[in-house]
């Protein structure tokens, strides 16, 4: 088998199979130390001068920054009530601080755990069906030879994504709810109707299903991304050396979507606490707490609409906090097997 | 076909297999919208004599999206959906692309703790109670800038248009500056007449999202006559509750309150389908690579 070194060859001179994506050395380096050098030359200068050469992009940027302040650094302040027993008739700065007290009563309470471990299973669930499926689409896509039936079953498998969820479960609603269509042909043809929508033990799979309608095929736009920057001779010298069209994909092509796959799975498992609000929202009720009840979820009906403010952002604060430890650790764990991760080791 | 030489021959098998399997993908994502259209186009007569959802069609009328436009709720809603989801694209667009011209060079005046503080708000959120308190002390309650401006600057969308930016040549713009040309003009003269195409998907982006946004509405707008679509979506066709078509959706007033017919809820469906139906494919030649990929770089 001449076709492992072959592809070595070609890999040390175009810096990676993948051509266009990031590579770990090689020509990245090199631009970054030319930016480099260009960001030095522009830093010279006095603070006034740089002030008198900058002050318009600076400007342009202050709206932006400014909402992104009010509406996202302003709010994160806001989590101090967690420590507080905070009452909004008297405000942050006179509510009663309470210590941890908050977070004690969070690790007693078991619809909290109940609600956590729903989050996690869904997720662990969804990593398993739903997360391989956008690879396994995008490969196929990129099989159809002919470009505007490509491009037309392209479109068609990104919109989805672009519906509401309450419009996603409404025609799920019309699918496969006690009303809907299978229902309706079950009846016409003498059975007993069913009614997926309120089934809780079925349920995590009625939620992966609409995840799936809904995007895997956008999905798949950043793996065919990846698979078009993949450099078509090392297919073409794969195959004069005898590799079969299944060894092409196990040597070039998964290989290719290596970097965006790994990149991808940090992020999923970072959001591990995450598993999509409005979605679990709408069907809580239909389905019942004890199989729908995920963690936002959670503080939304346990704290918002009680009003028991400090213990809901308690219960967010924790959220937060083991979302960024869970996003540090993937990302670590990405650098140690040399991939590149969500940010660079500089 | 452009089938490389070297490439065997795919065989039948393989073809039809593949053949059947996208076929079904995209049966899967058409068959539900046509079901609800064609439903939502039938007569009465014609629903119940499918017993429910319309697969094949038989009478058509368009008696339902008459009902509809005869005033109340729901063309109330579609005036508040469209004037937030065209004010939201608007200013954050503006906003949007402001920022990512003036942090899309490096080594600029407070670049760098700037750039940072967009970056870490992908790290963590600022979470729901607080983000509540926050709008309900700005008195922003049963307003609809309510709707706005807490999602109107996506770091995401931040993100890769800078990208795009930076990808720029100089070159372009520096001729234009040594004429004496502000940013601002540069911006507008030069460098988004060369991005039409990544500034029309953060459009579609952000007008999605405005369109789409259902919780933000539940959560800040307590007065039911300033629902938006899709709140209206989920009341009457999700939970079938109880409307009156053609009045003013005010249960006060008296008469029947009946569920609406299925015609109706899917005419409803419809609605909130048609602008993302419209606007798309205008959009989905520029979901070229260069966009996702400066999203991966970035």
């Amino acid at each position: 088998m001449a076709a492992p070194d072959h592809i070595a060859v070609e890999r040390s001179a175009d810096a990676g199979p993948a051509g266009d994506l990031p590579s770990p050395a090689g020509s990245g380096t090199i631009r970054r130390r030319a930016r480099r050098r260009a960001e030095d030359r522009i830093k010279n200068g006095s603070l006034r001068a740089r002030f008198r050469r900058d002050w318009q992009l600076l400007l342009m940027t202050v709206p932006a920054i400014g909402l992104l302040l009010l509406f996202h650094y302003v709010p994160l302040l806001g989590n101090v009530i967690a420590f507080q027993d905070y009452s909004p008739y008297v405000g942050v700065k006179d509510s009663p601080w309470v210590g941890m007290s908050n977070f004690q009563w969070l690790m007693f309470d078991e619809s909290f755990w109940d609600a956590t471990l729903n989050t996690l299973s869904i997720t662990t669930f969804q990593l398993i069906f739903y997360f391989p499926l956008p690879i396994l689409l995008a490969i196929l896509l990129d099989s159809v030879v002919r470009p505007r039936l490509r491009l037309f079953i392209q479109g068609i498998v990104y919109m989805p994504h672009f519906f509401s969820w309450v419009l996603v479960v409404t025609l799920f609603q019309q699918m496969f709810g006690g009303a809907g269509l299978l229902a309706q042909i079950l009846r016409d043809h003498g059975f007993a109707g069913v009614d997926i929508m309120t089934n809780p033990d079925t349920f995590i799979l009625l939620v992966t299903a609409e995840t799936v309608w809904k995007d895997a095929g956008w999905g798949t736009i950043i793996f065919l991304a990846a698979l078009a920057a993949i450099n078509p001779h090392l297919y073409e010298a794969a195959a004069v050396d005898g590799a079969s069209r299944w060894r092409r994909l196990w040597h070039i092509t998964l290989p290719g979507l290596r970097p965006v796959f790994v990149l991808l799975l940090i992020l999923r498992l970072g959001d591990a606490l995450n598993v999509g609000f409005e979605q679990f929202f709408l069907q809580r009720d239909a389905v019942g707490r004890d199989a729908a009840e995920v963690l936002d979820t959670f503080m939304y009906w346990r704290t918002l609409l009680t009003g028991e403010w400090s213990y809901g952002a308690a219960a967010g604060l924790v959220k937060g906090v083991a979302g960024l430890i869970l996003i540090l650790i993937a990302n670590k764990v990405a650098h140690r097997f040399g991939e590149q991760g969500i940010y660079k080791r500089s | 076909m452009t089938m490389p030489a070297w490439a065997e021959r795919p065989t039948r098998f393989g073809a039809s297999v593949k053949g059947l399997v996208l076929a079904l993908i995209v049966a899967a994502v058409l068959f539900p919208i046509y079901m609800v259209v064609l439903t939502s186009l039938s007569t009465q007569e014609a629903v119940s004599k499918a017993g429910g959802l319309v697969t094949v069609p038989g009478e058509l009328s368009f008696a339902a999206y008459e009902q509809l436009f005869a005033g109340g709720v729901v063309t109330r809603s579609i005036g508040v959906s469209l004037g937030v989801t065209g004010v939201g694209t608007l200013l954050s667009l503006t906003v949007t692309v402001l920022a990512a011209y003036g942090l899309s060079r490096p080594g600029s005046l407070l670049h760098r703790p700037m750039l940072f503080l967009v970056l870490l708000t992908f790290l963590f959120g600022p979470g729901m109670i607080p983000s509540y308190l926050l709008v309900s002390s700005l008195g922003l309650i049963d307003s609809y800038w309510a709707l706005i401006l807490p999602t109107a600057v996506t770091a995401f969308n931040l993100v890769v248009m800078r990208a795009f930016f930076m990808n720029i040549p100089e070159e372009v713009t520096d001729s234009a500056r040594i004429d004496g040309a502000s940013e601002f003009r540069i911006l507008w003269r030069i460098v988004l007449p060369m991005s039409k195409g990544v500034t029309a998907v953060i459009g579609l982006f952000y007008a999605v999202g405005y369109w789409n946004a259902f919780f933000n509405a539940t959560l800040y707008l307590n007065d039911n006559t300033k629902w938006p679509l899709q709140v209206v979506l989920r009341q009457f066709v999700l939970q079938g509750q109880s409307m009156f078509v053609g009045q003013t959706g005010d249960t006060a007033v008296g008469g029947h309150a009946l569920p609406p017919s299925l015609a109706i809820q899917m005419a409803i469906v419809t609605l909130a389908l048609i602008p993302v139906l419209v606007i798309y494919p205008f959009v989905q030649k520029h979901f070229t690579k260069g966009v996702i990929i400066g999203a991966v770089k970035g």
